[in-house]
């Protein structure tokens, strides 16, 4: 593969993580931004000479987070920047501080990222292109034609978007376990946003590539991988996934759309659906009350004075099984 | 002997390889797996599906925990593996080092197995 190909996908890979912790500390959009750029570039120049750094987003936050302090140092003082070795060569105490960097720090740096750009302020032509210009890195030019308006307009939305955002000053402290369920669920209706636009008017013109439903698939993918145990982020990646799949049947050759019973199941994505399947079977097992909070509740119910039957009516059923009333559960089956 | 080559990559980076780019590593991928079975020594392969559709039982407490998501956190996680049979350890290695080439990037452990059972489940 060239040096451009799998530096792109590792760039591509570690940039959510690697932004989110530059935003943490430079505590703006556009500075956390750029110093990732300044990062991309060193990597580029030296990752083809030394090979890839064990932790890519690590890597990049190092050197992004040098560069930017030396922006910001630059701008009260002019003078040069520092020789190359110095800023991209990670001395002993850094990768210390590197390996400080741990998974349960990016979680809330991620989730703040995201959430950031989902603020209500926003609206959700606003939360989408900003989400995308941010945390996917999609080109502004890509970004414009998926919302067919102008590189120029398209640019001037963005910009009042991270106004905004930055004026509704998100905190930076570590959230609270009520809001971080707060903002794990604002990012995961943005997250469902996006695959939608990607789903009404992508999928026509690029088929299963799509890339607005790839890159929504591949955050929810990103928030499951950060909470693990979430039935709800779970049944969201399952839910993209699952309808993702028949992506290659909903449209004919002719461009017009195929209803769901005339599509060519064959065309179908068997993996996408395996893999969707899992999610929902792993996420049904949160569906039933926890061992813990069942047992009370259910000696409570044995141990309530029997209800007066039920008024029998035509169609009416005259018992109801003593276990439906202790543990009621979703009439759906 | 018989070793298991497991498959390490950063998930983070295969979840984000294009359909294209993750086909074209799957072909390269195809010829180099023809060329092991072509000399009669490739057993089972299997791709794994992203560690977020793993669940972990823990047995070390009574009663076992079901807990969602892999056994370990790691920077790199368990992708897939191959089961190969080889005449020793450097053979396994210049077949590790033909699936590098073909998909570069991540790492591949190699580990002799103790028992083999192919078992009956179909492909």
């Amino acid at each position: 593969m060239t040096d451009e190909g799998w530096i792109g996908a590792v760039l591509a890979g570690a940039r959510p993580q690697a932004v989110a912790v530059l935003l943490r500390w430079f505590r703006d959009l556009d500075r956390a931004e750029e110093a990732f750029q300044e990062a991309c570039l060193r990597a580029l120049r030296t990752w083809p000479l030394n090979g890839p750094p064990r932790d890519a987003a690590a890597w990049l936050v190092m050197v992004g987070r040098n560069a930017g302090l030396d922006r910001v140092r630059r701008q009260a003082r002019e003078r040069p920047l520092p020789p190359e070795e110095a800023l991209s060569d990670l001395s002993d105490t850094e990768t210390a501080l590197v390996e400080g960097i741990d998974a349960a720090d990016y979680r809330d740096d991620i989730l703040r990222l995201l959430f950031i750009c989902c603020h209500p302020s926003l609206g959700a032509a606003g939360q989408i292109a900003l989400a995308l210009r941010v945390v996917s890195g999609v080109p502004l030019p890509r970004i414009a034609r998926a919302f067919l308006v102008s590189e120029a307009a398209m640019e001037q939305r963005i910009t009042r978007a991270k106004r905004a955002v930055a004026a509704a000053a998100v905190p930076f402290e570590t959230p609270g376990a009520v809001e971080r369920s707060e903002r794990l669920a604002a990012v995961a209706a943005m997250v469902y946003l996006l695959f939608n636009k990607g789903y009404t008017t992508d999928v026509a013109t690029h088929g299963a590539r799509a890339p607005l439903c790839a890159e929504a698939i591949r955050l929810a993918r990103l928030l499951l991988r950060l909470f693990p145990a979430e039935p709800e982020i779970m049944a969201l990646l399952a839910l993209l996934l699952l309808q993702h799949a028949r992506a290659p049947a909903r449209f004919g050759a002719d461009g017009g759309v195929v209803l769901l019973e005339a599509q060519d199941r064959t065309l179908w994505d068997g993996t996408m659906i395996a893999e969707g399947l899992a999610l929902v079977e792993k996420a049904m097992r949160h569906r039933g009350p926890a061992p813990i909070r069942r047992r009370p509740p259910s000696r409570r119910c044995t141990r309530r004075p029997p209800k007066p039957p039920r008024p029998t009516g035509p169609g009416s059923s005259a018992s109801t099984p003593p276990s439906s009333r202790c543990s009621p559960r979703p009439s759906s089956p | 002997m018989k070793y298991a080559i497991l498959c390490y990559h950063d998930e983070a980076v295969t979840c984000a390889w294009s359909k294209e780019h993750d086909d074209a590593v799957m072909g390269r991928l195809a010829a180099v797996h023809g060329r092991i079975a072509a000399s009669g020594k490739l057993g089972p392969v299997a791709r794994l599906m992203p560690t977020t559709a793993a669940t972990t039982v823990r047995n070390d407490r009574e009663p076992s925990l079901v807990l969602d998501g892999p056994f370990a956190e790691t920077k790199e996680q368990l992708l897939g593996f191959y089961v190969v049979d080889c005449d020793g350890l450097e053979e396994a290695i210049a077949f590790a080092r033909d699936l590098g080439e073909a998909n570069p990037g991540g790492a591949y452990e190699i580990r002799p197995i103790g028992l083999y059972k192919p078992g009956a489940v179909p492909g």
